[in-house]
């Protein structure tokens, strides 16, 4: 059993990770990762927030009606986004201020919804709680990768130390503003998925035309 | 009525639900294949906006707001933090109860719409949408352009990006990137376009 743990654990940080081949949770992976710091507390956030529904769910699934189970499960991840607001508001109020509505928007963060959907109202616990913490991890992973590369090269440090001297500081380095807007995000992960896909040719989805070669008479 | 025009043009191009906080990409991504579909979902997105953001307004200010019990007696109680379960309540009920509707009254809409109704619960655009309600603190008639034009905004990035895809079926994409990879690239560039939008006044 051990050794099935530890893969539910390990396996969404990049063989089945959430963002790049099951595409959930996208909206807040791009808003919040412009610098290091937010993107770790809003990693923190999910990966939480994904353990407990899914645990919670799990333990209540044989007791959901299966008509009314969207809204059972809704209750739950709302409670508990509930409770990562107010802990945040109370403890880090700064940073709830830049995530403004991120936070609350982790109650519609599909990653959540589909884990307890295609997991936990099947697997008992245990095993239930890991995986979402799997796969929260896996999101937050890709969350701090997306945001490392911004913040170093959009304002040239990290977790808000400086690491590139900037020209403004009187430093060398000259920060691509770009990389601190939005787009950015799209192309980071973008290539993000390329690379992963060329190292995992698995992943790599089937073309929906074949490109003929014409022979020269 | 300027300020209110004003707000739907900032709504609908400045502050674009998708391309510019990100909000719905999942459906935006996973839905966009095929334009037909993409104006499909961009109108339920529309019409459900359109409900719950003016909705969840008259809820924050009779229900939730600090002081806005005072007609029931309670003038010193703050439900404020009860706020997202009221909203995603209210945004489920409301899905709900437009399905329902639709299946009695406009059978051929509730044909054309049905699939796409149950996803936008789970669609951040319009949960994304209240929230911004509340922390800009539009009143009732703000909320309801606020609600309207941004779901329209959203209608049109779908529909765009589902313009595009459509044509970018055919070309020669490096293994890797296909898929998924070019859709978010292509994304990115959409994004970057609508940003020249920003700073427009009228």
């Amino acid at each position: 059993m051990a050794q099935t743990y530890r893969s539910q654990l390990v396996d969404p940080l990049v063989d089945n990770n959430p963002i790049t081949l099951q595409v959930l949770g996208i909206c807040s992976a791009l808003a919040v990762t412009s610098s290091m710091q937010v993107a770790f507390v809003m990693a923190l956030a999910v990966t939480m927030v994904t353990g407990f529904s899914s645990l919670f769910i799990s333990m209540l699934r044989n007791q959901i009606p299966s008509s009314i189970r969207i809204i059972v499960q809704m209750v739950i991840i709302a409670s508990l986004v509930i409770l990562v607001d107010q802990l945040l508001k109370a403890y880090a109020y700064e940073i709830s201020k830049t995530l403004s509505v991120f936070v609350g928007l982790i109650i519609t963060n599909c990653i959540v919804m589909g884990r307890a959907e295609a997991f936990a109202m099947k697997n008992p616990p245990v095993a239930s709680f890991i995986d979402g913490v799997g796969n929260g991890l896996g999101y937050g992973l890709l969350l701090l990768v997306v945001g490392f590369f911004r913040e170093l090269f959009g304002a040239g440090s990290l977790f808000g130390v400086t690491i590139l001297e900037t020209v403004n500081n009187g430093g060398w380095y000259v920060p691509n503003g770009m990389l601190l807007l939005p787009p950015s995000a799209f192309f980071v992960i973008g290539l993000l998925i390329w690379g992963i896909r060329t190292w995992k040719p698995a992943q790599v989805e089937e073309r929906e035309y074949k490109i003929q070669t014409v022979e020269a008479h | 009525m300027e300020g209110l025009l004003s707000l739907a043009v900032k709504a609908v191009f400045v502050e674009n639900l998708a391309l510019s906080f990100f909000l719905g990409m999942c459906t935006f991504l996973a839905v966009s294949k095929k334009i037909s579909t993409a104006i499909g979902l961009g109108i339920s997105v529309m019409v459900v906006q359109g409900i719950t953001v003016p909705a969840n307004n008259l809820i924050l200010t009779y229900l939730l707001a600090p002081g806005a019990l005072a007609w029931a007696g309670f003038p010193d109680v703050d439900l404020t933090f009860l706020g997202l379960i009221s909203y995603i309540g209210v945004i489920a009920a409301m899905v709900q109860i437009l399905e329902m509707l639709l299946d009695k009254y406009f059978p051929p809409l509730y044909n054309a719409l049905g699939v796409f109704l149950p996803l936008i619960t789970v669609n951040c655009a319009i949960l994304g949408g209240s929230l911004f309600m509340v922390e800009r603190s539009y009143d009732f008639a703000e909320a309801t352009t606020y609600g309207l034009s941004s779901g329209f905004g959203w209608a049109l990035a779908i529909t765009a990006m589902a313009g595009v895809r459509e044509k970018l079926k055919y070309s020669d994409i490096p293994d890797g990137l296909q898929g998924l990879g070019i859709t978010f690239i292509t994304a990115g560039l959409m994004a970057m376009a609508f940003m020249s939008f920003s700073g427009v006044k009228l």
